[in-house]
């Protein structure tokens, strides 16, 4: 029986899954859960992931969710080769460091970003107010200055001269705001130089086509609320993000 | 050169270290740096950690942060019995799905309890709304729902009939709001007799050493923090309580 993987490519994480079974040639059956429409939090698929989240393997009878756990069973059934996760001790270490801070750091930051470049305007009719901003574009700095002094440092990647699963994680998700036309790497050309590394790694056609879904038109379906239901929309945004 | 250990038992993440290397046999030189008199902030440890967090591993010239990688190191670096992190793809799969999952929910609610009723009273000298206690601690309930239908079940253990490293992190987290009073097995008869096992696994002795500290609510509650240290976390506990 074939792999499933549940995957929505909005989502940065299932695009580190789908990268990676790409990129090593593991044969999958692509289930799409258009959160957008919700699938996610139907029936059947918390019968495939109770947590009700994006991405989720199902091998079998066997299902799996966090793409922190996907990942590295991908890599351990699958054999991909060893600079995915390292067996070497000290660079494993790095990989799983990575894996782990990233999980609650990286991850809100972008997709506030997201949120607050993509769709307050969208709510607003204008920019969302800098000042509104100003905790988060601190918080992305503070994010940016450690990925570049601690998990960086001056190697290629995070664990070392070859790419990792650490890399393919960080990538996908400092792509977010772009989906928002949001380049956090502008004025950061070690950032911007390692983000190109890992394309080339991974393969250029690839890692766009992964993209594909995050740079499509959305349709949010915002005008279809009621006036209140947008203020409390927008109310909320402004609090998430800040 | 002995491995060293930079550990504040009031962490949850820190204790799970402690215990393991402790029940390991793994020799280590314990370095304390008390979270509440803001030994983290200090010259010396920001040389070890920039992220000015515990626990941090230091093994000669090379330095760790995050449990679960930390954890991760130990179990490979000195060989420990394959229970901790089995050798199944599957097993280890739950395992790392268990340790990624409790990151973003159940270490978040248990933080938080402890830091809304006892940290933000010491520092700030006034006592939290109730509405937020409430939110804490409804979301706290939600994330052990989940734990016991999704990872424990019938199981003597969240991944199968062995102790693993998911049941060490998920009992020093579960045991972090009796430091704020709040005892989360009362009323949870599966927990509680999920917690005896644990407990006399990992060898009822060390339990309570590495769990003094935040068993001692009376002690925690009546600490005296320095005034500089007051102001300096001001800004970061009243954003907790926005």
């Amino acid at each position: 029986m074939a792999l499933e993987l549940y995957l929505d490519l909005f989502s940065q994480p299932c695009r580190a899954v789908y990268i990676f079974a790409k990129a090593n040639g593991i044969p999958f059956v692509f289930k799409e859960v258009a959160l957008i429409q919700g699938q996610h939090k139907t029936e059947e698929y918390g019968k495939v992931n109770p947590m009700k989240k994006v991405p989720a393997l199902k091998d079998g009878d066997f299902t799996l969710s966090e793409s922190n756990a996907i990942l590295r069973y991908l890599a351990r059934k699958f054999k991909t080769p060893d600079h995915w996760y390292p067996s070497d001790l000290q660079k494993c270490a790095r990989v799983d460091e990575y894996l782990s801070w990233q999980h609650t750091n990286t991850r809100k930051c972008n997709s506030k970003l997201y949120t607050a470049k993509a769709l307050l305007p969208l709510l607003l009719g204008q920019p969302a107010p800098p000042e509104r901003l100003e905790q988060l574009m601190k918080e992305l700095n503070e994010i940016l200055d450690l990925l570049e002094d601690k998990f960086l440092q001056d190697r290629a990647f995070v664990a070392g001269s070859d790419i990792s699963l650490a890399d393919l994680l960080a990538v996908v998700d400092f792509m977010q705001p772009l989906g928002a036309g949001y380049d956090v790497f502008e004025g950061r050309p070690k950032l911007a130089a390692w983000r190109s590394r890992v394309q080339q790694a991974v393969g250029k056609e690839l890692f766009e086509e992964a993209h594909r879904e995050l740079f499509r038109e959305r349709d949010w379906k915002f005008d279809r609320l009621s006036p209140e239901e947008k203020e409390q929309l927008t109310q909320n945004m402004l609090k998430y993000v800040q | 050169m002995v491995l060293e250990l930079y550990l504040d038992l009031l962490s949850q993440p820190c204790r799970a270290v402690y215990i393991f290397a402790k029940k390991n046999n793994i020799p280590f030189v314990m370095k304390s740096i008390e979270m509440l008199k803001g030994q983290q902030f200090s010259e010396e440890f920001n040389k070890v950690n920039i992220l000015r967090k515990v626990p941090v591993l230091k093994d000669g010239e090379y330095t760790l942060e995050e449990s679960t990688a930390i954890l991760l190191y130990l179990t490979r670096k000195y060989n420990t019995p394959s229970h901790w992190y089995p050798p199944d793809m599957k097993k280890r799969g739950r395992v790392d799905e268990f340790l990624a999952w409790q990151q973003g929910t159940i270490r978040v609610s248990a933080s938080k309890i402890l830091w809304l009723k006892v940290v933000i009273p010491l520092f700030l000298s006034q006592h939290v709304p109730v509405e937020k206690l409430h939110d804490a601690a409804e979301e706290l309930n939600a994330a052990l729902q989940k734990l016991e239908e999704k990872f424990l079940q019938d199981k003597p253990f969240l991944v199968g009939a062995e102790v693993s490293l998911a049941d060490l992190v998920a009992i020093t987290e579960l045991m972090q709001p009796l430091g704020a009073g709040l005892d989360i097995f009362e009323g949870r008869p599966k927990l509680q007799e999920w917690r005896r096992r644990v407990e006399v696994i990992l060898g009822k002795e060390l339990f309570l050493e590495a769990h003094g500290r935040i068993l001692n609510s009376q002690e925690l509650r009546n600490m005296s923090i320095d005034p500089p240290l007051k102001v300096q976390m001001k800004p970061l506990l009243l954003k907790m309580l926005k």
